[in-house]
This record gives structure tokens, sequence and C-alpha cells, in this order.
């Protein structure tokens, strides 16, 4: 049953609204004085009204940039999206003239960064960052913008927003910065707010308490959620769906949960036995071995091979496509069955 | 901001009392006997040079001649030169003169400087960047008085656009020697604005503002040109005061009476009292154009202000 990859990507999570976006076919590099890296090869993934898609990868897999693609903040040059298609609402946000795009970046597409004290400006208060959102896009007064911010930064449970709307940036800890950027996303009520790595800068218990916040806020706007993360423990529970990426390229996606139990690509199996898991209390950590391949020279067959415990000799030459493992489950392995058998 | 500018204000007390103190003491310490050099080669009688020594108290020990003078200061009174001079007339006459191509040097670096940087950081690579870049590595590399006798023969003699020294013609006087005066800094400043802005322009707050979906002229008006300005302002306030120092050099070579040439003659004489007395205007210039710089600063950058 190893038919060849379909273009299209996953269907809905059951009990998920509306198509909101839908990347096609992705390939962005940047031409560089090194030559050119290949940061994103091809990636395809939807997203819908309410649910919750998790991209993980390890640093330098090209989850960044695919975000970037998708906001059209790629610096370019060097940067280029060199193919496929970004559908928002069955538009092609690559094809609009830049004064559209702009118009669905913020208010309806909006980003969290992972590292709220650098993506904040320094010089400017919170309250005026959040509220340059009302005043550029509403043509509110500067009054009704702070009014709004404060709401905002109550409402994800910045305390004593009032007092605080006038501070600054480097006046709040960690975690309530990372709010400070989540109420800036949340400002137009988009219908997608993507998250690159929002976590990862902060404390474990304040990881948790930020994904409480994303996930509580999608149940009450219904919007829809990407999650960029090297680690899937901290998503795993707000996360439908999951892209495992490698080298730029999606190597294995499906349900959060039957990827969680269940991998069917040695890559995710091994991003598994790398974290630390619940149910396996006490049992040792494995991290991959070897690093990540250059972007600028990926290396033929499988992008992995040189890393995988299951690679044969057809693996160095033979690109594989992606396999359909289960309906809404696929890997790019031409040995998922054997990986899918093993456990894990 | 209260305290901030308490804690700003009280520290030009020790700058002050140290710097006129090293001062004096550096002009006390000069070699030879004031009174001997101004009588030249005649003697002068026993009962004279002990009046004179006695008048400047030359007899006192350094730290109770400098307690005396700064006593004076307070009461706005900088002394009397050997001569028989009035230092806060000197002061008087040939200060504004200073100040004046002082000034006029820093207009032209701030504007000049500031729209070449900027201008260049936006089109990183362009031709206007690379011309920006070479230009000012030139005139960094060029020692002043050679640029001054350039900028002489050149605009002055061959085209006579502008006048070549002296004073004679008004303000216009002026803008030939503030353009050499100033030229090392402009370049200094235009290339810090543009590595300032260049680099802003890279920074995570940029990419979150224009993934806000604020239009480009915003992105860099609003948020990279404020934080890009914080070193140059910096720099444009220290620079304010070496470009007074600077300018004793300049006045020697265009021929303008400024305090250059007045304490150039001061320090061959061994004028104590009017060497003190010009550097430390100058100190106090300094101290005052720090102090507005910082008080900008902190306006520009919150991070200062909460301290
Ligand atoms: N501005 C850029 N110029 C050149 N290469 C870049 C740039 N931004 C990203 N890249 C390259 O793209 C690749 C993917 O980066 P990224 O998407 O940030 O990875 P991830 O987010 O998965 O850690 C990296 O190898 C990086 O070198
Ligand atoms: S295709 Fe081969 S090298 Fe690639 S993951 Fe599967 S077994 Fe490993
Ligand atoms: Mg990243």
């Amino acid at each position: 049953m190893t038919t060849a990859a379909r273009p299209e990507a996953m269907p809905a999570t059951p009990g998920t609204g509306d198509l909101l976006l839908e990347v096609s076919d992705l390939h962005v590099e940047f031409r560089t004085r090194r030559g050119v890296v290949n940061a994103v090869n091809g990636i395809s993934y939807t997203l819908h009204e309410r649910e919750t898609l998790a991209i993980l990868g390890e640093s330098g897999s090209g989850k960044s940039v695919s975000a970037q693609a998708v906001m059209g903040i790629i610096d370019t040059p060097p940067g280029y999206v060199t193919q496929g298609e970004i559908r928002y609402r069955g538009e092609d946000l690559l094809t609009m003239a830049e004064s559209e795009r702009r118009a669905v970046r913020g208010q309806q597409i909006a980003m969290i960064f992972q590292d709220a004290l650098t993506a904040l400006n320094p010089v400017y208060s919170v309250g005026w960052q959040i509220a340059e959102m009302y005043r550029v896009h509403r043509g509110s007064s500067r009054k009704v913008g702070y009014a709004k911010a404060a709401e905002l930064m109550d409402r994800v449970r910045i305390p004593s927003a009032k007092e605080r709307v006038k501070d600054y940036p480097h006046q709040f800890s960690g975690g309530m910065r990372q709010r400070v950027m989540i109420a800036m996303a949340l400002a137009l009520d988009p219908d997608i707010i993507i998250a690159d790595e929002p976590t990862t800068a902060l404390d474990v218990t304040v990881q948790a308490q930020i994904m409480d916040l994303l996930s509580t806020l999608q149940e009450e706007t219904g919007m829809g959620l990407i999650l960029i993360t090297h680690d899937l423990g901290v998503v795993a529970d707000v996360a439908d769906k999951v892209c495992v990426m490698y080298a730029g390229k999606v190597v294995e996606r499906g349900p959060v949960r039957d990827i969680y139990h269940n991998t069917a690509h040695p890559y995710s199996e091994g991003l598994m036995a790398s974290i630390p898991r619940l149910d396996q209390k006490g049992g040792q950590l494995h991290p991959i071995k070897g690093a990540p391949p250059s972007l600028a020279n990926i290396p033929p067959g499988c992008p992995f091979h040189p890393r995988c415990p299951y690679a044969r000799e057809v693996c160095t030459t033979d690109h594989p496509p992606l396999y359909d493992v289960a309906p809404r489950r696929q890997s790019a392995c031409h040995f998922w069955e054997e990986v899918l058998a093993g456990g894990n | 901001m209260a305290r901030y500018l308490a804690r700003r204000l009280l520290q030009i007390i020790p700058v002050f009392f140290g710097a006129t103190f090293l001062i004096y003491a550096a002009v006390y310490s000069i070699p030879g006997d004031p009174i001997r050099a101004l009588a030249g080669d005649r003697p002068l009688p026993a009962s004279t040079i002990e009046a004179l020594r006695d008048e400047f108290n030359l007899d006192d020990p350094l730290p109770v001649q400098y307690a005396k003078y700064i006593a004076g200061l307070f009461r706005g009174d900088f002394g009397q030169s050997f001569r028989g001079r009035e230092v806060s007339e000197i002061l008087r006459q040939r200060f504004p003169v200073t100040i004046r191509l002082g000034l006029l040097a820093f207009a032209i670096e701030v504007v000049i400087g500031l729209l070449a940087g900027l201008l260049a950081g936006l089109r990183r690579g362009s031709f206007l960047d690379n011309l920006v870049l070479v230009s000012t590595t030139f005139v960094i590399s060029i020692p002043i008085f050679v640029l001054g006798f350039v900028a002489q023969l050149v605009l002055g003699v061959r085209f006579g656009l502008l006048p070549v020294a002296g004073l004679r013609e008004g303000w216009v006087s002026y803008v030939l020697p503030a353009m050499v005066l100033g030229s090392v800094s402009l370049a200094y400043a235009a290339r810090l604005t543009r590595t300032s802005l260049v680099e802003n322009l890279r920074a995570d707050y940029v990419r979150t503002a224009t993934a806000k979906g604020m239009p480009r002229r915003r992105v860099v008006g609003r948020h990279a040109l404020r934080n890009s300005l914080i070193p140059v302002v910096t720099f444009l306030g220290v620079d304010l005061g070496a470009l007074m120092g600077g300018a004793i050099i300049t006045e020697g070579i265009f021929n303008i009476p400024g305090i250059g040439r007045e304490v150039f003659v001061a320090v061959r004489g061994q004028e104590g009292t009017i060497v003190v007395g010009i550097v430390t205007a100058l100190v106090m210039i300094f101290i005052f154009s720090t102090l507005l710089v910082d008080i900008l600063y902190a306006f520009l950058d919150p991070r200062i202000r909460y301290e």
C-alpha cells in the first residue's frame, strides 16, 4: 500500500471549521555569497478554523522561514519564494499586490516571535506598541488605542494591566513580555496566529502557562493556530495535528496523538526518543546522532540517510515521496511500515 | 527621570573640579619663571618682582593657588594676565568667534552627516552608499591641515567661491573653516549613522513591525530610526566639545582671531591665567554639551531613564 504521495495537504481535523490556510509545495531559497541555501523545499499543509497545527523539527530545518513566507516578511534579498502557493481563504497571497498583502498581515494573520525582548521595540511602551495596531489599521485616536491596549493586556492576564500600559518592554518579566506579544497579535482579531517557538526562551512553568493561554484564546476566538516548536512535549496537549520538518521538507504528518504514540518515520522516532516523556518515567533520553545537514548542501536521496538507523542502499539514491500511512497520515520514508511496526 | 537628572547633575561637580585642577596643575608645572619671561632681557628690580609674585599668588603652594583661583571664578573673576589684561575680557572678545565657528561646523556635521548616513543605510550597496563609504574614508585618513590647505586652494583661490582666510567678509568667512573643522566629525557621524541604521533595520523588532502590517515608511521612520539615533546622539554630544578644542588648529590655518590664537600666544608667553581661563571655559562648554546630550539620550532611550 505504498501509494505515491498526493500533492494535496492533510484533511481537516474533525470538529474544525472552514479552511483558512492552504500552503502547497512551498519553496524558499536564500541566495548568499557562499551559494544557494534551500531553506524550504516543497512543504504543504492546511489549517482550519479552531485547528492547531504544530510544526516540529530541529533548529535549522526551515520552520521559521516557512512561517515568514506565509507572513510575507522574508528578507529579500537574499531570500526568495521560488515556487508554491499560499492560499488564505482561497486567495493566493504570493500573487497579491504588496498593499493587499499588507492588509492581511497583522489583521488576518498575526505572528508571535520567540524572544519577546528583542521582538518588541525597546524605546516604546508596550501600550504604544499594541495601540499602534488600532491607530494604523483602524485610524483610532491615541486615547482609544491605549484603552484597547489595556483591555487586551487584561485579556492575556497581565496583572494590573491599566497601570502597566505605559511601561516599557524591559520592565516586564519574560513570561509577561510574551503575553504582551500575544496581546498585540490578538489586537485585530485575526483568523490565524502563527507562534514561532513562543515558549522556547521561557522557564518550564511559564511555558505551560503561555500554552494554556494560547489554547484558551483559541477556544474563545475560533482562530487557527500554528505552533512552531522543536519540542513536541510542549505542544502535545494543545495541538491537533503535526508536521515534522527535516531539511526544509515535511517528513511525517498526521494527528498529534498518532505520531506521539507511534511514529512512522525514523526522524520523528528519533525526536520522540530525545524528549522527556511522562509515559516513559526514568527512561533515558537518546538524542539523534549527528547534525542536521547544511541547507546549502542537502544529501541526495533521503536527506536523513546519513543519520538514519534504518537506512539502506536505496535511501542514498531514491528520494522518498510522502507515502499514505493511514487516512490523514503520511510519512516520507521508504520503510515506514518497518518503523511503524517497531513501536514508538 | 527626575532621579536620573539629579544624579547626572551631581556628577558635574567632581568633573568640574577634577578637570580644572588638572589644568591648573599642568600650567603651574610649566618650567621657567613667568615674571622673567614677561620682562624679556631687561633685568627687573627685585621689589617689582616681589610685588608681582605677591599679586599673582606665585609663592603659595599649588592647592592654595588653585583654591584662590576657583574662589575668584565663582565671583565671575577669571583673573588678570601678567600684562594686566582682564582674562574675562579676552574671553568675551575671542570666544564668540570660536563658538560661531564650532557651532557652524557642528550644524554642517549634523545635517550633512546624518543625511548621508541615513540615505546610505537605507540603500545599502547602492552607488550613493559606496560614495559615502569611499569619501568618508578619504576624509578621515587625511590630516586636517592638509585638508584645510587644499580647501583654501581649491574653493578659495582657484574658484574664488569662498573667502580664503580672516573674518573680513562676515559670516561667509566662517563657511570654509567650518567645513574643514567639521569634515572629519561629519565623516564619522555619517558612518556611524549608516552602520547603526543598517543594524537596526535587521533587528527583530523591525520584523515585528513589518509583521504587524505597518507600512514601510512607518517601520523605518518610527521604529528603526529612533533606535538608530541613540549611538549617534552620544557621539555628537562628545563631539560638540571636541569641535571647540579642534577649532584651535583650524583658526591657525585660516587666520581667525578666536581663542585658538590667544591660547597659542599665551602658552608661549607663559601667561598661565589666560591658558587656564580659556581651557576652563572650554571645559564648561564640554560639560554643558554632554549634559544636554544625556538629557536627549534619556528621552530617546527609556532603558536609561528607568535605570
Ligand atoms: N536571512 C537569511 N539569510 C541566509 N540564510 C538564512 C536566512 N534566514 C534563514 N536562513 C537559513 O535558512 C535555514 C532555515 O532557517 P530557519 O527557518 O530559521 O530554521 P528553524 O526555524 O527551523 O530553526 C537556516 O539554515 C538558515 O541558515
Ligand atoms: S528513507 Fe531510508 S534514510 Fe530516509 S528515513 Fe527512511 S529508512 Fe531512513
Ligand atoms: Mg526558528
